[in-house]
C-alpha cells in the first residue's frame, strides 16, 4: 500500500513526530520500488555483487590476502614462477610472490585511482556544465563548451599518456593526467540536462519570483543531474581503472614495486605464454572489476530512467 | 467602473527565428504578439481564448516578465513593467504571479512540496516563518498539511497544479495570470480546480488573466472574453454579451466548432459557420485582414487593408471590416 | 441493429498489470459490443483503463507488465486472444485497423506519405501488389479525406504537412484498407479546436460513407456527443453505463455519469460544478464491491461489499449500479 493514498485521510493536526516517520515512511517506499526495479535485471545483481566484492577485497587486503608481505620489496626465487597451486591459487610470479595477494593489494590502487579522479573531477565538470548551460548562447558558454569540444576531440588514452609522460612517473601524476582528459564529459552531460531543464516551468517560476542565480543553479537545477551523474560515475569508474591500468602497464603510473594491475600485465607478458598465469590473472581482475562497475552503471541508469518516465 | 489595474497599450512581441541569404542575411521574424491593447478592472477575470499559435501564452509570459516586449508599454497600477533600465522590482514580482499550464514542469520533481513552496517564500518573506506560511498555504487551497513532505510525482495531475496555485499565492500577488491552469486536467477535476481558482479570486482580491482555448469554460467564469487570432485581439466584449451576439467571423468559427452536449448549446453555436482552414504560421501572416484565408464573409479589402478595431456597441469591440463599413455608413 | 451479429464482442475482460508492490487490477469486466456499421463511444477519465481495453483488443498491450487474466475478445465470433499471431495479422490491419492521438508520433518521420502507405496497403493486400497500384490506392485514400492536390502530398514529409493534415492522412491510411472496423484513440484532442471540428467531421462522413464500424474512445464528452451512436463510460476497469448516445446526455443513470456529465463546463452557462470528489483508486488494492462507492454520493451497505451486476433499464440502456437493482425499483415505487 503506498502511503499516499493513505494521507488523504489524514487531517492537519498532526504531531512534528508523525510527520518525520511517514516521510520516513514514503523514503523507505521510493527506496524499496528503486530496489525492486534494480533487482529485476539480474545482470545489474551480479554488477552490484562483484562490485561490492571488489571494495570488500580492497578495504580488507591486509586480512583476504594470504600473503601480505608479498606487497612489500621480497623474492622467493625457490617459489619463483610456480604455477597456479592450493598454496598459490594463481601461481607466483618471476620472484616469487603471490599473484592473488598482488592482485588483492592492486585493486587499493585501482580503486584510489578511480576514486580520487572522479572526486576531482565531477564537481569541477558538473560545475561548469551547470553554468555553461544556463547561460547558454552567451561569451562564457561559447568559451567553456569549445574547450570541452577540444578536449573531447582527443581520444582520452592518448591525452592521458602524452600528459603523463611529461611528468614525473609516479601514481599522483598519473591520476592528474586521467583528471585532465576527464572532465570534459561530465560538463557535456550536465550542460545537455542543464539546458534541458532552464526551459521548464518551475525554473521559470523561480526566475520570475526573483531567485538568485545560485538558487536556481543549486537548488533547483543540480538535484535532477544527480542521478545522470550518479550513473556516469559508476560506468566511468570502470573506464579510469583502465587508463589507470594502462599507464602502469606503459610504466607511466604506479611504480614497482607496489602491486598494480596493468604494472603486473606489463611485467608478465614477458613470460608469455609458458608462465600464462603472470599476465592473465591480473588481467582478468582488471576485466572483473570494470565489468562489474559497467553492469552496476547499466542498471542504475535503467532504474533512473524508469523513475523519470 | 473600478480602476484599471492593468494597461497594455500596441504590444508588439517578434521573435527572430533564422536567418535566410547567404551574403544580405535577412532575418525571419515571428509576429507572435502584433499590436495588441486592452485593460484589465481590479476584480475582473479576462479570458483570453485562441487557437495554438495565436500568441496568448506570449502575452502571459511578457506579462509575468519572461520576455521583453518589442514593443509597447504595460502599464501595472500605474508603473511602467518594463522601464528602461530593465529590471523588473521585487515588489512588481510580488505583485504579479503566473500558473503555467504544465502541471508536470512546474514543480521541482527532486524536490518536496514544502520545498517548492518555500522558493518564493525565502525570496519574499524571509522574515516570516517558513513552516507556518507552507502550511498556511496548503490549508488556504485545502491540501492536507501532509503533503509538504511528498514529492511531485506522488501527487495526482490536479494536485501539483492546486500546489502551484498555492506557490504563485506565496507571494500574496494581486494580479495572476493563469496560462491553461486546467488544459491537461480531466474534466472530473477541472471543476475543483476551477472552483478553488473562483473562492481564492474572491477571498483574495485577486485579478485574472485566464488564457485558456475552452470557450465553454470561459462562459461560465470570465467577466469579459478577448479572442485572439494571430497575434492580433479580433473581438473583446462581455462574458454574457459575447456569447450571445458574437460579431466577429471567427469568433463565430470558433463557437461552432466547440464540441457540446445538450440541445441548449446546439442552439447557441452559429450553424451556418463551418470550420475551414487551418491557422497558417505567424512567419508568413498573410497581407491585409490576417484570417482572409480563412473567412467565408472575405470581401476584397479584407485582402489590402488590415482593418482598425472599432466599438460595435457598448464595451463590445471587433477588428473586422464588416462593421467598419456600416459605421461608416451610419 | 440489435438482430444483426455483432462485430466485435469484449466479454467480461480482466487484464492486470504486474508492478512493484503487487499486481494492479485494471480491467476488471468489461463488457463492450460493436455491430456492423455502427458508431461507439467510449469516454472515462485518464487513467481509467480505456486505452489497455483497445489495447487488448488489438493485441498490443505490451506483455509484460501486462497479463490478460480473464475474459475473451471475439471478432465476427472467434477469440482474438486465441489466435496465432499469422491469423491476427490477418485481421488487424486489414479488417480492423487504428487511429492514434498524436499524428506526428504516428507517422515515420523519415518516411514521406507515399512510403508511409506502402507497407500498409501491402500488409492489406498480402504484398500482392504492384508500386502502380499502391500509388493509385494512396492517392484515392487521400482523396477520401479531402486533401487537395494529392500527387503532391505523397511526397511530402510528415514535418511539412500542419497537424490537421498528418490526422487526414492518418485517417486516410486507416481507412484505405476498407476495413471493417476503426478504433479511433483520441483522434482530435491534439489539436485545435476548429481544426477538431473539421476532422471529427470529416471522420464521421467517412465512416457512414464507407459503413465502417467505428470505436471512438475520448475523455471528451462533447466529442462523442455530436459523433457516436452508443456511448460506453468507463470507471475503474469497468463499464458502468451505456445506452444510446442522446439518451445517455439526456438522462444519465450512473452517479458517476451523472457527476461526469455536470463537469462539462456548458456554453449555455450555469456555472461550474465541482466535479467528482477523490481520485480514481489505487489498482492495486481496488475498493470490493463497486468501485466507484468511495466517491458516490449515494453509496448503500450493498455497494461495499458486493460488484454491482449490469441492470438493464430500458432497452439498450443498462447501468451497473445498485440504485436500479430489482429491490430498489420496488421500493421506489
Amino acid at each position: 500500500m503506498s502511503i499516499s493514498s493513505q494521507s488523504d485521510l489524514v487531517s492537519a493536526e498532526i504531531s512534528p513526530h508523525e510527520f518525520s516517520q511517514l516521510w520516513r515512511a514514503s523514503r523507505r517506499e521510493s527506496l524499496g520500488r528503486a530496489w525492486y526495479k534494480f533487482s529485476r535485471n539480474p545482470l545489474s545483481l551480479i554488477g552490484a555483487g562483484t562490485v561490492l566484492f571488489v571494495i570488500i577485497l580492497a578495504v580488507f587486503a591486509p586480512y583476504i590476502a594470504p600473503y601480505p608481505e608479498h606487497v612489500k620489496p621480497f623474492t622467493d626465487f625457490a617459489n619463483a614462477s610456480n604455477p597456479p597451486s592450493s598454496s598459490h591459487w594463481f601461481g607466483t610470479d618471476e620472484i616469487g610472490r603471490d599473484i592473488l595477494s598482488r592482485i588483492i593489494f592492486g585493486y587499493r590502487f585501482s580503486l584510489t585511482m578511480g576514486l580520487v579522479v572522479l572526486s576531482i573531477v565531477v564537481p569541477v565538470g558538473v560545475f561548469l556544465g551547470l553554468v555553461a548551460g544556463y547561460f547558454q548562447h552567451t561569451w562564457f558558454d561559447t568559451i567553456i563548451m569549445r574547450i570541452t569540444d577540444i578536449f573531447l576531440a582527443v581520444p582520452p588514452l592518448i591525452l592521458a599518456l602524452s600528459v603523463a609522460s611529461i611528468l614525473e612517473r609516479n601514481l599522483l601524476n598519473s591520476m592528474l593526467a586521467v583528471c585532465l582528459t576527464w572532465w570534459p564529459w561530465y560538463t557535456r552531460l550536465v550542460y545537455g540536462i542543464t539546458t534541458g531543464l532552464r526551459n521548464e516551468f518551475f525554473v521559470t517560476s523561480a526566475e520570475i519570483t526573483g531567485a538568485s542565480k545560485f538558487h536556481i543553479l543549486f537548488r533547483e537545477i543540480l538535484p535532477n543531474c544527480i542521478s545522470p551523474v550518479f550513473t556516469k560515475m559508476s560506468l566511468d569508474m570502470g573506464w579510469v581503472i583502465i587508463i589507470g591500468a594502462s599507464l602502469s602497464f606503459v610504466g607511466l603510473g604506479v611504480q614497482p614495486p607496489n602491486p598494480d594491475l596493468g604494472t603486473m600485465v606489463a611485467a608478465g607478458r614477458r613470460y608469455l605464454p609458458d608462465e600464462w598465469w603472470m599476465s592473465v590473472f591480473p588481467a582478468l581482475a582488471i576485466v572483473l572489476v570494470v565489468l562489474g562497475f559497467n553492469l552496476f552503471g547499466d542498471g542504475l541508469r535503467d532504474l533512473f530512467a524508469a523513475e523519470n518516465s | 467602473m473600478s480602476e484599471a489595474i492593468l494597461e497594455v497599450r500596441d504590444l508588439k512581441k517578434h521573435f527572430v527565428v533564422d536567418h535566410i541569404g547567404t551574403f544580405r542575411r535577412q532575418p525571419v521574424t515571428v509576429r507572435a504578439v502584433d499590436g495588441i491593447s486592452f485593460d484589465l478592472q481590479a476584480g475582473e477575470t479576462l479570458g483570453l481564448v485562441g487557437e495554438s499559435g495565436s500568441g496568448k501564452s506570449t502575452i502571459a509570459y511578457i506579462l509575468a516578465g519572461m520576455y521583453r516586449p518589442t514593443q509597447g508599454r504595460i502599464h501595472f497600477r500605474g508603473l511602467d513593467l518594463f522601464s528602461e533600465n530593465g529590471k523588473r522590482p521585487l515588489f512588481l514580482k510580488k505583485e504579479i504571479q503566473i500558473v503555467f499550464q504544465d502541471p508536470g514542469s512546474s514543480l521541482n520533481p527532486r524536490r518536496t512540496i514544502a520545498q517548492n513552496l518555500a522558493v518564493p517564500l525565502q525570496i519574499h518573506k524571509p522574515d516570516k516563518n517558513i513552516m507556518r506560511e507552507t502550511l498556511r498555504l496548503l490549508e488556504l487551497v485545502d491540501l492536507p498539511a501532509i503533503y509538504m513532505y511528498k514529492y511531485p510525482n506522488m501527487l495526482s495531475g490536479g494536485e501539483k497544479q492546486i500546489v502551484a496555485i498555492a506557490r504563485a499565492l506565496a507571494t500574496d500577488p494581486s494580479f495572476m495570470i493563469l496560462d491553461e491552469p486546467t488544459s491537461a486536467l480531466d474534466v472530473s477535476v477541472q471543476g475543483k480546480v476551477i472552483n478553488l481558482l473562483m473562492r481564492l479570486q474572491s477571498d483574495l482580491d485577486l485579478t485574472y488573466l485566464f488564457i485558456t482555448h475552452d470557450l465553454s469554460l470561459m462562459r461560465n467564469i470570465a467577466t469579459r472574453v478577448a479572442i485572439m487570432y494571430l497575434g492580433k485581439i479580433c473581438e473583446i466584449s462581455k462574458g454574457s454579451e459575447f456569447f450571445q451576439n458574437p460579431q466577429h467571423p471567427y469568433t463565430q468559427m470558433l463557437l461552432s466548432s466547440i464540441p457540446v452536449v445538450s440541445k441548449d448549446e446546439e442552439k447557441l453555436k452559429p450553424a451556418k459557420m463551418i470550420p475551414t482552414g487551418e491557422i497558417p504560421s505567424p512567419v508568413n501572416i498573410p497581407p491585409g485582414c490576417s484570417f482572409n484565408t480563412r473567412c467565408p464573409k472575405k470581401m476584397d479589402v479584407c485582402f489590402e487593408i488590415d482593418p482598425d478595431f472599432v466599438e460595435i456597441s457598448r464595451q463590445h469591440f471587433a477588428r473586422c471590416h464588416l462593421f467598419g463599413q456600416t459605421q461608416k455608413q451610419g | 441493429m440489435v438482430n444483426k451479429a455483432p462485430l466485435l464482442e469484449i466479454k467480461n475482460l480482466r487484464v492486470h498489470y504486474k508492478v512493484y508492490g503487487g499486481v494492479l487490477k485494471v480491467l476488471d469486466g468489461v463488457n463492450l459490443t460493436v455491430y456492423p456499421g455502427e458508431k461507439v463511444g467510449l469516454v472515462g477519465e485518464t487513467g481509467c483503463g480505456k486505452t489497455t481495453t483497445m489495447k487488448t483488443a488489438l493485441a498490443i498491450l505490451p506483455v509484460p507488465p501486462g497479463v490478460v487474466v480473464g475474459g475473451e475478445i471475439l471478432y465476427k465470433g472467434r477469440n482474438l486472444l486465441a489466435m496465432s499471431p499469422r491469423q491476427l495479422s490477418n485481421v488487424r490491419g486489414r479488417e480492423m485497423t487504428m487511429i492514434f492521438q498524436d499524428p506526428m508520433a504516428a507517422l515515420n518521420p523519415v518516411f514521406n506519405v507515399e512510403q508511409q502507405f506502402t507497407p500498409v496497403l501491402k500488409h492489406a493486400a498480402k504484398n500482392h501488389l504492384s508500386n502502380k497500384e499502391i500509388h493509385a490506392q494512396a492517392v484515392l485514400a487521400l482523396q477520401d479525406v479531402a486533401l487537395a492536390d494529392p500527387e503532391r502530398l505523397l511526397q511530402a514529409y510528415p514535418i511539412q504537412l500542419s497537424g490537421g493534415m498528418r490526422q487526414r492522412v492518418c485517417i486516410g491510411m486507416a481507412l484505405a484498407t476498407r476495413p471493417q472496423l476503426l478504433i479511433a484513440d483520441e483522434p482530435g484532442t491534439a489539436l485545435d479546436v476548429t481544426i477538431q471540428a473539421q476532422v471529427l467531421r470529416l471522420l464521421n462522413n467517412l465512416v457512414d460513407r464507407l459503413n465502417t464500424s467505428i470505436i471512438l474512445i475520448t475523455h471528451s464528452l462533447g466529442v462523442v456527443y455530436e459523433t457516436v451512436d452508443r456511448l460506453y463510460v468507463m470507471y475503474a476497469g469497468n463499464i458502468v453505463e451505456v445506452a444510446p448516445t442522446r439518451k445517455l446526455f439526456s438522462n444519465p443513470l450512473h452517479p458517476y455519469s451523472q457527476g461526469l456529465m455536470d463537469a462539462v463546463p456548458k456554453l449555455s452557462g450555469g456555472g461550474i460544478s465541482q466535479g467528482i470528489s477523490g481520485r480514481i483508486p489505487d489498482y492495486s488494492h481496488p475498493p470490493a464491491g463497486c468501485r466507484f462507492h468511495t466517491r458516490c454520493s449515494h453509496v448503500m451497505e450493498i455497494c461495499r461489499h458486493q460488484k454491482p451486476p449490469e441492470f438493464e433499464v430500458e432497452e439498450g440502456h443498462k447501468v451497473a449500479c445498485y440504485l436500479y437493482g430489482p429491490k430498489n425499483q420496488e421500493a421506489a415505487v
